[in-house]
């Protein structure tokens, strides 16, 4: 059985295993690429625009937007109704996936393009998960 | 590929639909297969491909009866029989194989021995950096580019209800339909909110069924019982599974190029299509559908369907079986789109679409991860 009150929580494997470590450490980690320059997300050791392997980890600045989202009121391992399902975009210009914390979880409350900041919440001794929260 | 060189001879959904506990998922299968077989008046013995998503298209000959000089297995969600058709014109043309079983059977609602939803937990990118989200089910995860997409064009989630009002007019029609009762939009804004924007009547339904198609090269079509459905374009793209990394949240890329190349193949203009199926596993697919295949303008497809032109005496009868919202969806939709459109071409369908020679079928696989796109034509659309 899967256990339905824990969220299902990330496996690093030795590509994204850098990006599990700088969330525990509190920092979001990025990619860019030491030939085109291109910044990417999710982590891998080659670059999707130009298909280089030299690239570089940096520290992200943790600003982002929201680029859009769902509220969801159906429960989801972890997590307890209405939560909302989001996609924010990085200041450095990639997207990812997130849940908006610190805020009402409304429509209201949830506004498109809003900035927004990092802020890590430990999931267990190895998993710390990045959520975004309005910022300021 | 020449236009028109493959046709569908054969066309079956499966005997029952809806709630179907006394069948497997295989039997499922089997079920359509053998009902597209008894259509184009053939037998295992003159199947020589075979296709299907979800299981292993090996386990399906076998249990068939089946000896394949051609297999594909392509599962890429709701679409991917969109890309078989594709696949399978392909493998006709270059000799490959003679006649091909396209199926597909999905326990959806019943379960019974049924493929799981793909597990996203764990180390797959998905289970990395979006299912610890909640993004784990196509409600959370579907859904999740529509409040961009309103935004950007100045409209608001009720633009999305008379998507599924017009829908289900169209289901009234058809005998086989799950839901049939009209509906407005107040009962569809009033409904039971499942992920915002997204009511209860703006999500698919969960049933049991299937279909299958038989495609054989054109030369040989006239010699089976039904009016041959030729293909006449084709066209398949992608962006990939992972919802936040898609390109742009107002647009599908891969609906955009699926459907740009289908059009160049089969030498149309939007103007020759006479009826239209779009995947419609959430409210807001065919409206991004509308504009990626170029029936409307971006942010106006709302408008083009609030204005009944996509409903019963419209100029473009869009998802006339009732689509995924009414008629039935079973998880894995793409093939009952295909099966509409063999019907309104064969002139079969219970809601006929007066002169049907043209019609597109487009899929949308994964959560907008995939798309497929097929034209459909009549001997009169081969002039």
């Amino acid at each position: 059985m899967v256990d339905t009150k824990q969220r299902h929580l990330p496996r690093p494997t030795p590509e994204t295993l850098h990006f599990w470590d700088g969330t525990r450490s509190g920092e979001l980690r990025l990619q860019t690429c030491d030939d085109c320059g291109a910044v990417y997300f999710p982590p891998r050791p080659f670059c999707p625009e130009c298909s280089n392997r030299n690239v570089s980890v940096f520290a992200a600045s943790g600003r982002a937007t929201l680029y859009s989202y769902v509220i969801s009121n159906i429960p989801a391992p972890g997590l307890e109704p209405p939560f909302s399902v989001a996609v924010v975009t990085l200041e450095e210009g990639p997207r990812l996936m997130t849940n908006i914390v610190g805020c009402d979880q409304t429509p209201e409350a949830l506004t498109l393009d809003m900035p927004l900041e990092v802020t890590f919440e430990a999931q267990s001794d190895e998993i710390t998960l990045p959520f975004f929260k309005p910022a300021g | 590929m020449a236009r028109g060189s493959v046709a569908v001879v054969g066309a079956a959904e499966t005997s029952k639909m809806g709630q179907i506990t006394e069948m497997s998922e295989l039997q499922l299968q089997a079920d359509a297969a053998l009902n597209a077989m008894a259509d184009a008046g053939l037998t295992a013995a003159d199947i020589d491909g075979i296709a299907t998503a979800g299981k292993p298209p090996d386990a399906l000959a076998q249990y068939l009866g089946i000896t394949p000089s051609w297999l594909d297995g392509t599962l890429i969600g709701g679409s991917s029989f969109m890309l078989h058709v594709r696949h399978a014109l392909s493998a006709i043309e270059t000799g490959l194989c003679t006649t091909v079983l396209i199926v597909h059977g999905e326990s959806g609602r019943s379960r019974v021995e049924a493929e799981g939803f793909p597990e996203f937990i764990g180390g797959k990118l998905a289970g990395q950096f979006e299912v610890p989200y909640g993004a784990s089910l196509p409600p959370t995860m579907f859904t999740i580019p529509v409040l961009r997409y309103l935004a950007s064009h100045g409209l608001t989630p009720e633009d999305m209800a008379p998507v599924s009002v017009i829908q289900r007019e169209w289901a009234a029609l058809n005998p086989r339909a799950t839901f049939k009762d009209p509906i407005t939009v107040d009962d569809v804004m009033n409904a039971r909110m499942v992920a915002y924007p997204f009511t209860l009547l703006m999500c698919c339904l969960r049933t049991d069924g299937g279909g299958a198609l038989i495609l054989t090269a054109a030369d040989r079509a006239k010699d089976f019982p039904h009016l041959p459905v030729y293909v006449l374009g084709t066209g398949e793209s992608a962006e990939g599974p992972l919802v936040s990394q898609l390109e742009d949240f107002t647009s599908s890329k891969a609906s955009r190029l699926s459907g740009k190349r289908a059009f160049e193949e089969a030498g149309i203009s939007h103007a020759d299509v006479d009826h239209l199926m779009i995947y419609d596993a959430f409210a807001h697919v065919p409206l991004y559908g509308l504009e990626d295949l170029g029936f409307c303008q971006p942010g106006e497809a709302a408008e083009f369907i609030r204005n009944r032109h996509t409903a019963p005496g419209g100029r473009l009868p869009l998802n006339t079986n009732g689509g995924g919202l009414s008629y039935m969806h079973s998880g894995m939709y793409g093939m009952y789109a295909m099966q509409e459109s063999i019907r309104q071409l064969r002139g079969t369908a219970p809601a006929q679409v007066p002169n049907a020679n043209i019609s597109v079928a487009h899929g949308v696989g994964g959560m907008f991860s995939v798309a497929g796109t097929i034209i459909f034509g009549t001997e009169s659309a081969m002039q």
